[in-house]
């Protein structure tokens, strides 16, 4: 019902545009000059007939349900129902009504069901007349107005700059309140943990709490020695370091050799081939890391007698720099190509050969440009979960050898969270402030790295 | 004298051809002006000089170029040693994003010019000085060569073209981004640097090339129609295209 209703509206608002479209003609075949193009015309009319039926459909879906349920509750009040007891009630009615209910059907229930029935048709009906009058008349006052001297530019455009505005808005409100979800819950993590034992202590061992039960008072005491995250930040940095040293050096040189050296035609086919990397789903690298690259670093560490974790750190943060490779090859093979012909020249007229106009002139006028690929690629790095999951173990060492497993947060995050959760237990609130943690450095290397990129773009003009 | 001698040089840009069959001998220590409307292919003659067409992927060169008894085409030139001896400055100045001595010094360290840190101060100081820039930025030559402003910039690429001490120095319309009172300083240093170097300019504007050089060549669809003295294209042009053009009746 409400999917043919909302087709309706849509349908007519295109139709519309049509009508305002061939009144904005027929007025100019009397010979008046028109404010606007015709089009402009239609989009008003469009809008006008199509958005406040839009709104008031929007609204109604929003608002009925609790309406109803208020109805229908309100039946039950002051009886002394507690409210989840009255929710109760409210979810047996609705699977009343839809015939799935399978328990013992009491009279009042049944009352209810048919009250909700009713409710729910009274609801329909009147939100197809309200919706259609709706259209009519705001359509109707719109096409009363369009005249040869009425303004439709001027509201059109106002109105796309309306929805330009919401679009942006959303996404950042959408930020704003995942921020705001983390904070709250780090701050009643660390009223239990105390702040310094979280970043300076050195022992990562949630399981620990994962045996409280959930009736038993909060202990403090009980989680001395278990969130101390210097095990997994340590981890994290680890394995990213890894990865950038397989990324780093395998990105830039394919990125210079892309931009500098390979033909039209080599490029053309090896750029893409390069960026399918990236598209490769991360899960696809983590069994990759986990099931042939780890069990093959382990029978080469063992042919040379060295003792090899088969979850190793140097498997996932190999795969990892893998991954990270077309970022760093793409993002600076763009930075280098856009370093202007002319120093090029400049540097080949003076006699230069090709590496040396490279090392000596691109490189450096290209350098800001690449930093900031390689901080893009670092919190990616950072970020990353799967791999890390799959192919470096759970426990969190506080090792430098990367033949061992390590941890790192974002895995650490996985761990706190499969299975149940509490809310509320500083078990699971240790990842919102794992999470709020990774967000910090991962936002902090981002700003740097705008940064960076904002000085390149201020560098040749 | 002749210091470079051009025999049927003929250059294609793939399949279409640019420049058909050129022969054109240049003056040593003398300005030579090439002149011609858009797309004669008067830059692309210059560019064959010290082989930047090799630069470009589709660029094709045929016939001699010789300079100093040696066919620049030839498949034993060194081009590093090339460009070396004859050096170039372009329409836009381009000046690296490095300090005004490090734009200096570029050359000279490739080639392996100066031994010391001393030597190297003297060849920075006499190519700006060279190109009358000196004065003007000796009290800046660690900042940024980009903050110059467009006529100090070009005087910028001058001083690096003859930091390396080249014998001929190629320049593509090197005042066409500045305004006349730059221009004016510019044409007073090819004047001047005509002495040491032999120069050859491509020039849109017909009295620049009247003013500064000693010789010209008139190109017109890729081929050149007439060249000579400049007096003598200027005043008493044998050819009917090259007539139009300098009164501007074409171009």
């Amino acid at each position: 019902m409400n999917l043919i209703l909302f087709t309706f509206i849509v349908l007519l608002g295109f139709t519309s545009y049509y009508f305002g479209r061939k009144k904005a003609y027929t007025i100019q075949y009397t010979k008046k000059r028109l404010t606007a193009l015709p089009q402009f015309y239609g989009y008003y009319l469009a809008i006008w007939c199509a958005i406040p039926a839009f709104i008031i459909f929007s609204l109604w879906a929003i608002f009925e349900p609790t309406i109803v349920k208020l109805l229908i509750l309100s039946d039950y009040s002051n009886q002394g129902y507690l409210d989840n007891e009255l929710n109760l009630i409210y979810e047996k009615t609705k699977s009343l009504s839809r015939g799935q209910f399978t328990g013992e059907i009491t009279p009042f229930i049944e009352a209810s069901a048919k009250k909700y029935i009713n409710l729910r048709s009274i609801a329909q009906s009147s939100k197809v007349v309200i919706v259609l009058s709706a259209i009519i008349a705001s359509g109707a006052y719109a096409y009363k107005r369009i005249s040869s001297n009425s303004r439709t530019r001027e509201p059109v455009e106002k109105f796309l700059k309306a929805v330009l505005f919401t679009a942006s808005l959303a996404a950042i409100l959408t930020t704003v309140g995942i921020i705001f979800s983390l904070i709250f819950q780090t701050i009643d993590f660390f009223k239990v943990i105390p702040l310094f034992d979280f970043v300076f202590g050195t022992h990562w061992y949630p399981a620990k709490a994962f045996v409280r039960d959930s009736s038993e008072a909060l202990d403090p005491s009980m989680y001395s020695d278990t969130f101390g995250a210097v095990p997994i930040f340590a981890g994290t940095f680890f394995i990213a370091f890894i990865a950038m040293c397989v990324a780093i050096p395998i990105g830039l040189m394919s990125g210079i050799y892309l931009a500098e050296y390979a033909s039209v035609k080599v490029r053309q086919y090896a750029k893409p081939l390069i960026e399918i990397l990236a598209g490769i789903p991360t899960v696809v690298y983590g069994f990759f890391a986990a099931l042939t690259v780890g069990p093959f670093l382990k029978e080469i560490g063992n042919s040379m007698g060295l003792d090899v974790s088969a979850e190793s750190a140097l498997a996932a943060g190999g795969v990892m720099g893998i991954m990270i490779i077309p970022f760093i090859s793409s993002l600076s093979d763009d930075v280098i190509t856009s370093v202007p012909q002319s120093l090029r020249d400049g540097s080949y007229a003076m006699g230069a050969t090709k590496s040396e106009t490279i090392k000596k002139v691109i490189f450096p006028a290209a350098l800001p440009g690449i930093v900031g690929s390689i901080l893009l690629g670092v919190s990616r790095a950072i970020g990353e979960t799967m791999i890390v999951v799959m192919a470096s173990g759970l426990a969190a060492n506080l090792t430098l050898n990367p033949l061992e497993s390590t941890s790192t947060i974002t895995a650490q995050i996985v761990v706190i969270l499969i299975g149940d959760q509490a809310f509320g237990d500083p078990k699971t609130q240790a990842a919102f402030a794992l999470g709020m943690s990774l967000f910090l450095v991962t936002l902090c290397l981002n700003i740097v790295a705008l940064r960076v990129v904002k000085k390149y773009r201020e560098k040749y003009e | 004298m002749i210091k470079i001698s051009s025999k049927n040089v003929d250059v294609f840009y793939g399949k279409k051809q640019a420049l058909f069959n050129i022969n054109l001998d240049i003056e040593e220590n003398q300005v030579t002006a090439l002149i011609g409307p858009s797309g004669c292919g008067k830059s692309t003659f210059l560019r064959c000089l010290n082989r930047m067409n090799d630069v470009i992927d589709i660029c094709r060169v045929k016939g001699q170029i010789i300079i100093n008894d040696f066919d620049i085409n030839d498949k034993s030139c060194d081009v590093v040693r090339l460009r070396e001896k004859i050096g170039m400055v372009f329409q836009k100045p381009n000046p690296f994003p490095k300090t005004i001595y490090e734009n200096i010094s570029y050359g000279p360290t490739i080639h392996g010019m100066a031994q010391s840190k001393n030597e190297m101060d003297e060849i920075v100081e006499t190519s700006l000085k060279k190109a009358a820039l000196w004065e003007e930025v000796q009290d800046r030559l660690h900042e940024p060569g980009t903050g110059l402003s467009g006529g100090q910039q070009q005087r910028l690429c001058i001083a690096r073209a003859i930091s390396v001490k080249p014998e001929v120095i190629l320049m593509d319309e090197p005042c066409s981004a500045l305004d006349p009172i730059a221009t004016a300083q510019i044409e007073e240093l090819i004047d001047e640097l005509k002495k040491d170097h032999t120069i050859i300019i491509v020039t849109h504007s017909m009295a620049q090339a009247a003013r500064v050089s000693q010789n010209t060549g008139f190109f017109h669809l890729g081929e050149l129609i007439e060249h000579g003295s400049t007096d003598k294209i200027f005043k008493n042009p044998e050819n009917k295209k090259t007539q139009d053009y300098i009164t501007g009746r074409f171009g």
